[in-house]
C-alpha cells in the first residue's frame, strides 16, 4: 500500500500493567503484558478486524491507539503524526479524528442525558455547537444517518432498545466525522436478530462516509462479514494477519486454524463433514506467558524449537504475515 | 426418534406465568415438545423467548411467587412432574434430570470444594457415605477429562478457569447417571475454542450413556453442530420445530427464515448484505392478540394480526405455527 494511504501505523506496541502487592510497602511483583509487540497498518477507508479470545489484548490495543491507555513501548502513528506521547492538549484535536463505539449499549450512554445531548456532546466539547439551529439540524441528520427518527432526540437512553442504543453510540462517534472509528465488540451484547441491523449500519456508513474501522470482536463470522483484512491475536501478540478471504480460505497459523474450526457453521450438513482441529486446554495467563511461542502449550503441531524460540511475525508477501516456525521453514 | 418409541420427556401445553393481574407476563405460552431417549433437542430463541423459563419449569425451579406453572403437563418417564410434591421432585432433580447453567461461577458454591459439590448428589440421591461419594467424584472428574483429579477434588471453584468450572458442572450433572440433562446456554460465557471442547465433551458423554440432552442456545451454529431436533421459540411460544437437517434445509416460519438470513455465516457470501429482521423483540407484557411475530413479519396479513396460529404439522415431524402455511388459510 502506498504511504499516503496509510491512516494508522502501529509499530511494536506494548501495553504492560504492573501488578502490585501489599498496602503499605507496595511493591511491584509482576507485569501483565496485555499487549506485547503488536504491529499493523490501517489504510484510509479500510476495515481491519481484530479477533481473539478474551485476554488476548485486542481491546487494550484499541484503547492504547485512542490513547486512553498509556503505551509502555512502541510507536503509534496516525495521519502521519507520531501520537505515542501526545499530551492532553494535543490529544483533544486528535480525538476529533478518532472515535470509539463501545460494547455495552447500556453502560456507555449517560442515563441522565437526553439523546440530543449525548450525540451533541462531542460537538460542544470541540466548540462546534454555537449555532443552535445548525446544531439541531446536525443532530437530526446524524440520527437519520444511523436509522433513528429525529423526533426521538428528546428522549432518554432507557426509552430505547439495545439495538437503538447502539445506533445512538454510533451517531455520537460520527458527530465529528472521524477518519477512524474503533469498534470494541459493537454487536456482541445485542440479540441475534438485532445484530444484523447494526452490522448493516456499520457497513453502509463506511460506504457513504469512507471512514476506517478497527473492528474488535470475538465473533469470527461477524468480523468476516465487515472486514477487509483480519489480524488474529493470541496472548498479546498478532499471530497472523492477512486479507479477509485469504485467512478464512487458508489459515496458516495453527491457532487461526483452531479458532476457525471451533466456530460451528449454521448448517448441519456442512457440520457433519467438516474437518475439526481440536485444541486442548485454555489460554494461559498473560502474567506468566509460556516460553518460546506462546501458543506451543496448546498447539497440536508444536516442535522442540517452539518451546524455546519466539517466532517473529514474518511477512509472506501479498499483505500476509504469520508468526509460526512452521512457516519460517516453509519460507526458507 | 422413531414414531413408535415413547418419548422420555413430553411437554404438553405448558403455560408458565409471572405476576398477577394487569402486570402478568406469560413467559411460556402453550409450549409442547417431546424429547426421545438419547436424543439432543435444541431450544433456540432470543432473550425473552421463554427458552430458559421452559427449562426451569421442567425442573420445577420457577421462583414462586411471582412465577407459577399455570397449566399443562410435563411427562417424564410417564410421571407428570407438575403434579409432584416438592419432596418428590427433589428425588428427580439432580438425579434423573440434571441441569447445567450458563454461568458456572454463580452456580457453584464458592466456599465448598469442587469435590464436595460433585460428590453431594451421589451422597444425597444414592445415599453413599461421603468417602465413597468422593471416590466416585474423582472418577467423574476424570471422565470430564480433568488431569490431576486428586488435587482438583480439594480445589475451590475460584481456582478454576471458566472452562474447568463448566467441566466440574458437567461432572456434577453426570454424578447420578441422569436420563436427561438440560444445558442452558452452557458455553455462552466461554471462549470459542473452549466452547467447542465443552460441547464436544457434553455430547460425547451424553451419547455414551444414552442420556437425552436439551440444549438451550441462541447460537444457530451450535444447534447445527450438536442437535438432532430443533424447537424454535418466539415470545414464549413454539413457532417451528423440526429435525435439524430439515429445519436448516427448509425453514418455513418467517421468524426462522429471518434468523437464518440475519446471521453471518463463516462460509457465507460476504458480498451479500445481511437481511435483518426489522423491529424489536416483543414486550411480553404487551403481546399482540394475533401472532406474536406479526408486527415484524413482512408477510403478515389481517388474519395474522387478529388471530393466533396453532402449531400444525406440515411435513414429517415438521410443525410450524403460521397462518401462511396453514391449509385453511390458503
Amino acid at each position: 500500500m502506498s504511504e499516503a494511504d496509510v491512516l494508522l501505523r502501529v509499530d511494536d506496541l506494548q501495553v504492560h500493567f504492573p501488578v502490585h502487592k501489599g498496602a503499605v510497602f507496595r511493591k511491584q511483583v509482576a507485569t501483565v503484558k496485555a499487549v506485547d509487540g503488536v504491529s499493523f497498518q490501517l489504510k484510509r477507508g479500510e476495515t481491519l478486524g481484530l479477533v481473539g479470545e478474551s485476554g488476548c489484548g485486542k481491546s487494550t490495543t484499541g484503547l492504547a491507539i485512542l490513547r486512553m491507555l498509556e503505551p509502555s513501548g512502541g510507536r503509534i502513528e496516525f495521519e502521519g503524526k507520531d501520537i505515542t506521547h501526545f499530551d492532553k492538549s494535543s490529544l483533544r484535536p486528535l480525538r476529533r479524528r478518532m472515535q470509539m463505539v463501545y460494547q455495552d449499549p447500556f453502560g456507555s450512554l449517560n442515563p441522565r442525558m437526553k439523546v440530543r445531548d449525548i450525540i451533541g456532546e462531542p460537538l460542544e466539547v470541540h466548540g462546534l455547537a454555537n449555532d443552535r439551529k445548525a446544531f439541531d439540524q446536525r443532530i437530526a441528520q446524524l440520527m437519520r444517518t444511523v436509522g433513528l427518527l429525529p423526533d426521538m432526540a428528546d428522549r432518554f437512553p432507557h426509552e430505547f432498545s439495545g439495538g437503538q442504543r447502539q445506533r445512538i453510540g454510533i451517531a455520537r462517534a460520527l458527530a465529528l466525522e472521524p477518519a477512524l472509528i474503533i469498534c470494541d465488540e459493537p454487536v456482541s451484547a445485542l440479540d441475534v436478530s438485532i445484530q444484523a441491523q447494526v452490522v448493516n449500519v456499520f457497513v453502509e456508513l463506511q460506504q457513504r462516509l469512507g471512514m476506517a474501522y478497527l473492528f474488535i470482536a470475538h465473533d469470527l463470522a461477524v468480523v468476516r462479514h465487515v472486514s477487509d483484512r483480519i489480524a488474529v491475536m493470541y496472548l498479546g501478540r498478532i499471530v497472523e494477519i492477512a486479507a479477509r478471504d485469504e485467512i478464512y480460505r487458508k489459515p496458516l497459523h495453527p491457532y487461526t486454524q483452531a479458532l476457525l474450526a471451533a466456530v460451528p457453521v449454521a448448517d448441519p450438513v456442512v457440520e457433519a463433514t467438516r474437518k475439526r482441529v481440536p485444541v486442548s486446554g485454555e489460554v494461559p495467563s498473560a502474567m506468566n506467558p509460556p516460553s518460546g511461542c506462546r501458543f506451543h502449550t496448546r498447539c497440536p503441531l508444536a516442535m522442540d524449537r517452539c518451546r524455546h524460540e519466539d517466532p517473529a511475525l514474518r511477512d509472506l508477501g501479498a499483505g500476509r504475515a504469520v508468526a509460526c516456525h512452521l512457516h519460517d521453514m516453509a519460507a526458507q | 426418534m422413531t414414531a413408535a418409541a415413547k418419548p422420555l420427556l413430553s411437554v404438553r401445553n405448558l403455560v408458565t406465568r409471572f405476576g398477577r393481574g394487569r402486570g402478568a407476563v406469560t413467559a411460556v405460552d402453550d409450549v409442547s415438545f417431546d424429547v426421545g431417549v438419547g436424543e439432543t433437542v435444541a431450544v433456540v430463541g432470543e432473550s425473552g423467548s421463554g427458552k430458559s423459563v421452559t427449562a426451569l419449569s421442567i425442573l420445577r425451579l420457577i421462583p414462586s411467587p411471582p412465577g407459577r406453572i399455570e397449566s399443562g403437563e410435563i411427562l417424564f418417564e410417564g410421571t407428570d412432574l407438575t403434579k409432584l410434591s416438592e419432596r418428590e421432585i427433589m428425588e428427580i432433580r439432580g438425579n434423573r434430570i440434571a441441569m447445567i447453567f450458563q454461568e458456572p461461577m454463580s452456580s457453584l458454591n464458592p466456599v465448598l470444594t469442587v469435590g464436595l459439590q460433585v460428590a453431594e448428589p451421589i451422597n444425597v440421591h444414592r445415599r453413599k457415605p461421603w468417602d465413597a461419594a468422593l471416590g466416585t467424584a474423582k472418577q467423574l472428574l476424570g471422565r470430564v477429562r480433568m488431569s490431576d483429579t486428586e488435587s482438583r477434588l480439594r480445589a475451590y471453584p475460584h481456582q478454576f478457569s471458566g472452562g474447568m468450572r463448566q467441566r466440574a458442572m458437567i461432572a456434577m450433572a453426570l454424578a447420578c447417571e441422569p436420563r436427561l440433562i438440560i444445558a442452558d446456554e452452557p458455553t455462552t460465557a466461554l471462549d470459542v475454542t473452549v466452547q467447542a471442547q465443552i460441547l464436544d465433551l457434553l455430547k460425547d458423554l451424553a451419547q455414551g450413556s444414552r442420556c437425552s440432552l436439551i440444549l438451550i442456545t441462541h447460537d444457530l451454529g451450535v444447534v447445527a453442530r450438536y442437535a438432532d431436533r430443533v424447537v424454535v421459540m418466539y415470545a414464549g411460544r413454539v413457532v417451528e420445530q423440526a429435525p435439524a437437517r430439515e429445519l436448516y434445509a427448509n425453514p418455513r416460519h418467517p421468524y426462522t427464515r429471518g434468523l437464518m438470513a440475519s446471521v453471518p455465516r463463516l462460509d457465507g457470501d460476504t458480498n451479500k448484505r445481511l437481511v435483518p429482521i426489522d423491529g424489536q423483540p416483543p414486550n411480553l407484557a404487551r403481546l399482540p392478540t394475533g401472532c406474536a411475530f406479526a408486527p415484524r413479519c413482512k408477510q403478515a396479513t389481517d388474519l395474522c394480526h387478529r388471530e393466533r396460529p396453532a402449531l400444525s404439522e406440515i411435513g414429517p415431524q415438521h410443525q410450524i405455527a403460521c397462518w401462511l402455511e396453514t391449509p385453511a388459510h390458503v
